[in-house]
């Protein structure tokens, strides 16, 4: 087990792929010569060449619809969008055309296209750089949605993802391309669409994914040492395929849940994670489900209400407090 | 003895053997008699949904296709059946799409905007005004990726050049030399609107003077050679010198926009759409046939009678075909097992 950052799991996802397929490219906004605007792409334009590391202009439904082009004849695209907020440009190439294909051909085209970049809020990004897209793209039949939290996730998805025959968003968090965490040495592939428990307990679960995986885990240790209450922590890791088989289990094992996100609630990814355990383990709860969203506002700039609108560990601390009957 | 190949007058014909325009002939008159009977079977209620028929522009696809090589790549936007047709989609195939039929090319899931056929490398049936143009960049792409020679055909109409994807696919397919083949067909109408009234220059093939290595031309669309001309040279351009480019048809659509907009009225006179009939690229063309001797009018005849005995077939073929069945929901949402709304959360339980 190597402990290597977020980014650097990326970027060993890519070459990987890259070695092992040649018919595997990435293409977008600074991949290239700047090595990625996050630095995901570092050293692959010298090892791969510029056929398969295209630095694009800013156009994004034009480099997106490339893509989707190139994957209808056999090649694996992977397609950088600087952050999820600017493929919205692209929404069109994304959801019209990759989405549709397969089905509107009879089975006839497929697309194997990764469509990656950041999402979520970062710091002080202001509205237009701060938005979560996640339920954007779950929505839509057709297309997979990953939203790794750990680096193993991260390695792990991304390979499955451009190995896998339809298209996949895959949303990076902007604020985690600096963590470290272990990764298993050789090759580590997770499946696309099976959840995770990221910390085992027996007292509350706590339903999640992407960034905020992280902070029901700050959430979970503070809720052990100070009030010895043990939250399990389930790991969506994906929104589409939505496994929410093991949050069910752990509902009926804990009796209480709070579904954590970081996008809007209304229409949002937990409103469909709280449907599911309501269906499924009514009668195991023994309180309502909470639910802890961003709040239902534009992002401002200023750092002081900034943090007021993402979700924090205090806010989920008083949302398992309340599951718990301890406010 | 001579024969009625040697009687062919050279030069008239740009050098097109006689085999190659009885083809064009008769691809020209497969588009116009199949889409005459789509017509028909959509005022009935056999066809449904948006359904934009090409007739007036048979010249178009047929010259431009008739130019391609068998490996290339056609790809289009939702007025799409005759380029389905003319690249060699069988007619039963395209009608029983139309009809919403488990035989169509795509088991009755796109319908006449979504016309695919994978094993004559024809790419669609695209519903989104411009979105395809980037699609065709891709092709293009993988192709120089792939290094073979082979070249992408890309048809849009004329409402296109003033969105974006328009300008982003032509300048990354000009930047980076991509054998691709842009063609507008230019028949002046984006729907009801005049491109005079939106298009801050009309002169629609001016707009490739922006892109550095995109050579652009003009060309009669009415005159099925002219069209195969042009696009013959813009194949030899693509598949040696890997260069793009573009080529604006000039031509016209006799009917409505789509099946539910009248031929004429808000934004174009009966005397209008008359006079462009008068220069139909179909009876032009058996003229200059007919005229030079290459065809005697009973072969005109005798081939027409062929195509729509033909096109009457396709419809039977539809007709008999089943309806998709509920099995047939999630077949193609996914190529893997998942199946999306089959995890139980789309219906009650």
């Amino acid at each position: 087990m190597a402990v290597i950052t977020y980014r650097e799991a990326l970027n060993r996802a890519l070459r990987e792929e890259m070695e092992r397929d040649d018919s595997v490219f990435l293409l977008g906004e600074e991949v290239g010569e700047y090595d990625g605007a996050y630095k995901v792409s570092k050293g692959l334009l010298d090892e791969f060449g510029e056929w398969r590391v295209r630095d694009t202009p800013i156009a994004e439904n034009g480099f997106a619809g490339l893509g989707v082009g190139a994957a209808m004849v056999g090649l694996r695209p992977v397609v950088e969008f600087m952050t999820w907020n600017f493929a919205l440009l692209a929404y069109d190439a994304i959801v019209n055309s990759a989405a549709k294909m397969y089905a509107m051909s009879g089975g006839q085209y497929n697309v194997p296209i990764v469509f990656r970049g950041p999402g979520g809020s970062a710091l002080q990004l202001s509205a237009q750089h701060s938005q979560v897209p996640d339920p954007w793209y779950a929505n839509i039949p057709g297309l997979k949605v990953c939203t790794p939290a750990t680096p193993a996730d991260a390695l792990g998805l991304l390979k499955s993802a451009i190995r896998d025959n339809d298209p996949v968003v895959f949303v990076e968090g902007e604020l985690l391309y600096n963590i470290k965490g272990e990764v298993p040495d050789g090759e580590h592939l997770v499946p696309i669409g099976v959840a995770d428990v990221k910390r085992a307990g027996a007292d509350v679960t706590i339903v999640t994914h992407a960034k905020m995986v992280h902070v029901a885990l700050q959430a979970a240790d503070h809720l052990a040492k100070e009030l010895e209450v043990e939250a399990e922590v389930i790991d969506l890791r994906c929104v589409r395929p939505l496994d929410t088989k093991l949050a069910i289990e752990s509902v009926r094992k804990t009796n209480r849940a709070v579904v954590l996100e970081e996008g809007w609630p209304i229409a949002g990814i937990g409103a469909q994670v709280v449907d599911d355990i309501q269906r499924e383990a009514f009668d195991a709860l023994d309180a309502p489900v909470a639910r802890v969203s961003g709040l239902d506002v534009p992002m401002h700039y200023a750092r002081s209400l900034e943090k007021l609108i993402v979700p924090s560990p205090e806010t989920v601390i008083e949302a398992v407090k309340h599951v718990c009957y301890l406010d | 003895m001579a024969s009625i190949e040697d009687a062919v007058d050279q030069e008239q014909f740009s050098g097109v053997p006689r085999e190659k325009l009885l083809e064009i002939l008769r691809s020209m008159l497969m588009s116009r008699r199949f889409e005459e009977k789509t017509a028909e079977s959509y005022q009935v209620g056999k066809i449904g949904g948006f359904c934009h028929l090409y007739i007036g522009q048979e010249a178009v696809a047929t010259g431009a296709i008739s130019a391609l090589r068998e490996d290339d790549y056609v790809i289009t936007a939702y007025r799409d059946h005759a380029q389905a047709l003319v690249r060699g989609m069988s007619p039963s195939k395209v009608m029983a799409e139309l009809y919403g039929r488990i035989d169509g090319c795509s088991r009755g899931a796109g319908g006449s905007m979504h016309m695919f056929d994978k094993a004559v490398n024809f790419m669609g049936g695209h519903g989104i005004v411009g979105t395809h143009l980037p699609l065709a960049t891709g092709v293009g792409y993988a192709i120089r990726y792939r290094q073979t020679d082979q070249v992408c055909l890309c048809f849009f109409g004329d409402s296109v050049v003033n969105g974006g994807p328009f300008h982003e696919a032509f300048n990354m397919t000009a930047k980076w030399e991509l054998p691709v083949i842009y063609i507008v067909e230019n028949n002046s109408y984006g729907m009801g609107t005049d491109i005079d009234r939106v298009a801050a220059v009309d002169e629609l093939f001016m707009r490739a003077c922006a892109y550095q290595g995109k050579r652009a031309e003009q060309v009669d669309g009415q005159d099925v050679l002219a069209v195969h001309e042009a696009v013959k040279r813009a194949v030899v351009r693509a598949r040696d010198e890997k260069r793009p480019t573009f080529i604006e048809a000039q031509t016209y659509r006799y009917l409505g926009h789509s099946m539910s907009d009248p031929a004429h009225g808000v934004y174009r006179t009966r005397d209008e759409v008359a006079q462009e009939r008068e220069r139909d690229p179909i009876n032009t063309f058996v003229d200059r046939l007919t005229d030079a001797g290459v065809l005697t009018d009973d072969e005109v005849e005798e081939m027409d009678q062929q195509v729509i005995a033909e096109v009457e077939e396709a419809a039977t073929f539809a007709e008999n075909s089943p309806v998709p069945g509920p099995e047939e929901i999630y077949r193609n949402v996914y190529s893997d097992e998942y199946r999306g709304g089959a995890d139980g959360r789309d219906a009650w339980r």
